[in-house]
């Protein structure tokens, strides 16, 4: 079998190479240099997934084909239940296709960044990952937000149009502000979204360095992420002392809160609250993912040889 | 569906060991040495095996659960009662769950075009459909056939059928067909992987969509949109139309009332149908020359 290497502490890797700054290191060395660092793992990252044209397309033609079979259903509902939840019945249709349109950002079944870590923790490329003097949880955050953009405006635009040739759907209402206002704080609340659904991918795919297959916690979490988001049904129609719970659990960022500040369900007060809801979990998975990416560090074995 | 193989196997029949098998006997033969061996392989990490299984009849079961919230807020869907909607979300879910366990690995087929493993398929001395399906064979998958198996098995209970030997044959027709019917569409998915590679997702919108769609009554959908699945892609042979039989429920859409009992006619259709596709596929197979 390989020779083991304990890693306790990655040696310091040296910014400059025999042949002078590594570009990486360039980048670093300029004023606000990391944030062009990031911003530059973001790009590559949208970049790569839209190499994929073949791909986009079918999952276009996939998601749009969902809507279609989900939205017939939530029109029988509602065609029953005329205001159930809250929502009449535009507002219901407009929920299954934007939750179609977040889908893919979100990643609701998880993905993402999350396939590309746990296959570097099992092939041990990880291990190449911990030696860049750049914080990983940033790093890889920067590289799921460039897929999500990539994401929202191919898989999240094209389905959403199709749907509105077929049902009524509803945009936001009101005077131009108000307009504004929702445009700008539902794409915040996406971003947000997309930000808590990474954290808690992370979180899930650095338990691979403890349990070797990372499968099990992945259908754990993804099961816990489609339900509580309230991607398959709003969350108000649960039993309301449920509903009530999951209102302000993680998961309700990555779906619920944006369609609903979308929707105008979530104004003044109520925005604002949803926005600091997504923010106060952004900031906690935040640190619980830098204690865990710490742990990591000490724990990793790398098998040489 | 066994049977729609490459030709190669034809080719190398003749230096077979076994001689006296037919084309099919030893394709299956091929497929039943293949499956048992990922069985072996998944069932050495044991935790694993039990994890998964159970997670994937936990996550087909979520489904339900929408059915049963959105039955919180009403006794009927589409005219249907929750019995009668988990008829069809045990049966849809049933069908596919058995047409994935046993070919459902075909959809990675656009990866295995990619990389280039389909050569080594088609060097080997055996159906490339029998390979290519028994290919991971992953018993994890009877997750969600357990799964749907009980809700089944619950509305049977609360529909409180009276159970006629006709009825009981065409419920053993509707297993038998659906799984066919969803099997071939696994096959034809595959074989569209051969010209589009990366277009594995397109096959989800029928597979995974089509099963979703079937759990619901179709008097909840459009009457296109229902045509279209009995016409079209003949998803509703599956279960609506059997079901219209077995549970006495009018017809949304006004089809002539033999087509209750056609599903093997659809089912033929479909396998036909994948089995001229599948050998398109391979015919224009090119290797990736990596």
């Amino acid at each position: 079998m390989a020779r083991s290497v304990a890693l306790a502490h990655p040696p310091d890797p040296d910014p400059t190479g025999p042949t002078g700054p590594t570009p990486l290191a360039a980048l670093r060395a300029r004023p606000g240099g990391s944030l062009r660092l990031y911003a530059a793992v973001a790009r590559s990252s949208f970049r790569r997934y839209a190499g994929y044209r073949a791909a986009t397309w079918a999952g276009v033609f996939t998601n749009t084909v969902f809507g279609f079979f989900i939205a017939y259903t939530y029109q029988a509902l509602w065609q029953i239940r005329p205001h159930l939840g809250g929502y009449d019945l535009s507002a219901a249709l407009t929920y299954v296709w934007l939750g179609q349109s977040l889908l893919m950002p979100v990643a609701a079944m998880g993905g993402g960044v999350q396939d590309d870590i746990e296959a570097r923790i099992i092939n041990g490329d990880i291990a190449v990952d911990l030696y860049r003097p750049v914080d990983q949880q940033v790093w890889w955050l920067a590289a799921d937000l460039g897929r999500a953009c990539y994401h929202l405006l191919s898989r999240g635009i094209a389905p959403l149009l199709v749907g509105s040739l077929f049902f009524r759907l509803r945009m936001p209402a009101g005077g131009a502000a108000d307009q504004a206002l929702t445009w700008v704080a539902a794409l915040a609340s996406v971003a947000l979204a997309v930000t808590v659904s990474f954290l808690l991918r992370y979180l899930a795919a650095l338990t691979g360095f403890w349990l070797m297959d990372p499968r099990g916690i992945r259908q754990v979490t993804v099961v816990l992420g489609m339900f509580f988001s309230g991607f398959l049904l709003p969350l108000s129609l649960l039993p309301s002392a449920l509903a009530a719970v999951a209102q302000h659990l993680p998961w309700a960022a990555m779906v619920q809160i944006p369609l609903d500040v979308f929707l105008q369900r979530r104004t003044g007060a109520a925005l604002a609250e949803g926005l600091l809801l997504q923010a106060g979990w952004a900031g906690l998975l935040l640190g619980a993912g830098q204690l865990l990416q710490r742990a990591v560090v000490r724990k990793v074995v790398v098998q040489g040889g | 569906m066994a049977e729609s193989t490459s030709g190669h196997s034809a080719r190398y029949s003749r230096y077979s060991r076994y001689p006296r098998y037919g084309r099919v006997e030893e394709a299956l033969r091929a497929y039943r040495l293949i499956a048992g061996m990922w069985l072996r392989a998944s069932l050495a990490y044991r935790a694993s095996f039990w994890i998964t299984t159970v997670g994937n009849g936990v996550t087909s079961l979520l489904d339900f659960v929408v059915i049963a919230v959105m039955f919180q807020h009403t006794t009927v869907l589409g005219g249907w009662t929750l019995p009668q909607v988990a008829f069809l979300y045990g049966t849809s879910g049933l069908t596919l769950g058995l047409a994935d366990l046993l070919v459902g690995s075909l959809d990675q087929l656009g990866q295995r075009v990619r990389d280039g493993s389909v050569d080594t398929v088609l060097v080997r001395p055996a159906a490339a459909l029998a390979q290519l399906g028994a290919d991971r064979f992953a018993l994890r998958r009877a997750g969600r056939v357990v799964q749907n198996l009980l809700v089944l098995g619950w509305s049977l209970l609360e529909l409180r059928l009276d159970w006629t030997l006709p009825k009981l044959l065409v419920m053993a027709v509707l297993v038998v067909c659906g799984t066919v019917i969803f099997g071939s569409v696994f096959v034809a998915g595959a074989a569209f992987q051969f010209f589009a590679t990366d277009a594995a997702e397109v096959q989800n919108s029928v597979t995974y969509g089509g099963a979703t769609m079937l759990q619901y009554p179709p008097s909840v959908f459009a009457r296109d949109l229902v045509r279209g699945a009995v016409y079209g892609i003949p998803l509703a042979f599956v279960n609506w139309l059997p079901a219209l039989y077995l549970l006495g429920v009018p017809d949304p859409v006004g089809v002539p009332g033999w087509f209750r009992f056609a599903s093997p006619l659809a089912a033929l259709l479909c396998a036909t149908a994948a089995g001229l596709a599948w050998r398109a596929g391979i015919r224009s197979y090119r290797s990736t020359g990596s």
